[in-house]
């Protein structure tokens, strides 16, 4: 983990107050291939097992767009964060 | 009513990366107003590739950029690293005097740069501006949503990127699944100029491009990536995300096996990571192109999956695309129709150009690297390396004995039905491409 945090510590951003991640709990709980917890670049989704919850660390969101496209029960809002937040690369 | 004519304008394009710069240049320059949305903070500034950027396309949008642009290295060499859990086989090939080269380019300068020459043009640039939603009256694009603001526009082009939500929104593109996109990462790590120089046997402007089969990819769809720059190395590497959800893989741990990888370590050797990223990549190629108009729009780049997986080439389908969008608008403004049929043109145009003709040709290609990707990306990646093993070990074991045990070997690893099934997926592959 310390690895990605390393990753991500390069990477400027401008983090909204508010989540433009938006899952369902509800269908995470039951989802249980939970494959946002893997294949986010940025490691934005933690499930926690004592709260039965995903845990969304949107301020690292990268904003590929991926956890979309591979969320199974297609239960996650997903939209870009406000123009003037979200993430700005510099060496794309 | 009164606000419509107002915030109304020829031309909106959604999206400030080489497709959308491309098209509002293009309708600038023939004296019509064009507004350029872009949702980051500059041009450039949500976008990730490779990677490097086409000359002949780019002049084409940018006559002379050669003189002004931001680039990094002109690419002399072209590196094919077929790697194994171990060792490597690399192919090179390098030219020094070709005229239509290619440039790495950082996107967050070189679109930058693009964005500003558009706007010496009369593009309206404005940034930090998301689209939220298109309007729609009666089946016909009118304009755009922003978080601010509604805009209104004869003509909506949407170059809103590999996610275009607003093709989806009015319905040109059916859901992307995970094996129609590639999940790419990527590092820029720093090294002085003279160590890539020394590294990578290049001049000081000269640069080097590393396709990468195999290593920790063994097996999976999915390819690594180097690319030099001024005084930096790009590496990363795409899988699709189908692969990796099945294999439940974390991209990033991919990406550090391959920085570790013997091959590829002493080249990054004590750099500093300056930045990390990440984007998705359409792999869908042909059969994933979406409606590419309607009335009132067009779709260009990304957005409408024009990417040619193969020969790693995108921002120049995206810049042309964009052009012809922008041509096609021009054409309709001077007429003052925008209705599909009008628009038509767009795609007309398309089907003749090298764009579509290139993803036809390529469009059964990614169903049989999928099919058999285990094969040609892995078990031949690691048969290309144990023969140079063979072939290179002194060992006393006498040749003609080697060569019959690698020969055997074909038909003793896998079922012997497995090189038929993938000389027949070749034959079919061939057929599709030269047909």
């Amino acid at each position: 983990m310390s690895d990605l945090e390393d990753k991500l510590y390069t990477v400027k951003y401008t983090p909204d107050s508010n989540s433009h991640l938006q899952p369902l709990q509800e269908c995470c709980r039951l989802c249980k291939s939970k494959i946002c917890t893997i294949i986010c670049p940025a490691g934005v989704y933690e499930w926690d097992e004592i709260n039965h919850k995903l845990i969304v660390n949107f301020e690292n969101c990268l904003e590929c767009g991926a956890c979309r496209i591979a969320c199974e029960s297609c239960s996650l809002g997903w939209e870009y964060p406000k123009g003037t937040k979200g993430v700005t690369f510099k060496q794309g | 009513m009164m606000e419509q004519e107002e915030n109304k304008t020829d031309v909106i394009v959604v999206g400030g990366g080489p497709a959308g710069i491309s098209c509002a240049i293009t309708i600038a320059k023939a004296g019509k107003q064009v507004v350029l949305i872009e949702r980051g903070k500059f041009s450039g500034s949500k976008n990730v590739f490779g990677g490097a950027i086409y000359a002949q396309p780019t002049r084409q949008i940018f006559p002379d950029f050669e003189k002004s642009a931001p680039i990094e290295r002109k690419t002399v060499e072209h590196k094919y690293a077929i790697l194994g859990e171990k060792d490597a086989t690399v192919i090179s090939y390098k030219n020094k005097s070709e005229e239509n080269v290619s440039y790495s380019v950082i996107r967050g300068k070189f679109d930058r740069w693009m964005a500003q020459e558009a706007e010496k043009e009369g593009v309206i640039l404005v940034e930090e501006t998301v689209v939220r939603e298109l309007i729609v009256e009666n089946g016909c694009v009118k304009g755009v949503r922003t978080e601010l603001e509604d805009y209104y526009a004869n003509i909506v082009v949407l170059a809103d990127g590999v996610n275009s939500l607003l093709a989806r929104q009015i319905g040109l593109r059916g859901k992307l699944s995970p094996k129609d996109v590639a999940l790419s990462v990527k590092e820029v790590i720093k090294l002085p100029q003279e160590i890539i120089n020394e590294r990578f046997h290049v001049n000081n402007d000269e640069g080097c491009i590393y396709q990468i089969f195999g290593g920790p990819m063994l097996g999976m769809l999915g390819l690594g990536f180097m690319y030099t720059n001024k005084s930096s190395v790009s590496i990363g590497l795409g899988v699709t995300l189908s692969e990796l959800s099945e294999k439940r893989i974390k991209p990033y741990e991919l990406l550090e096996e391959l920085k570790k990888h013997p091959e590829i370590a002493p080249l990054i050797k004590d750099g500093e990571l300056l930045e990390y990223s990440a984007h998705l990549i359409p792999e869908g190629g042909y059969k994933k192109v979406p409606l590419l108009f309607g009335s009132g729009v067009m779709v260009c780049g990304d957005a409408a999956s024009f990417v040619n997986n193969l020969h790693w080439e995108g921002t120049n389908l995206a810049m042309i695309s964009g052009k012809i969008a922008g041509e096609t608008a021009v054409i309709a403004l001077g007429k003052q129709d925008f209705s599909e049929q009008a628009l038509a043109r767009y795609q007309d145009e398309l089907e003749d150009s090298f764009i579509l003709k290139d993803l036809r040709t390529y469009k059964d290609l990614m169903d049989g690297m999928e099919e058999r990707a285990s094969e040609f990306l892995g078990y031949y990646p690691k048969k290309i390396n144990s023969f140079f093993n063979m072939f290179t070990t002194t060992d006393s074991v006498p040749k003609h004995d080697k060569y019959w045990t690698f020969i055997k070997s074909f038909f003793k690893d896998r079922s012997i039905i497995e090189p038929f099934k993938d000389l027949w997926t070749v034959l079919k592959l061939l057929w599709s491409i030269l047909k």
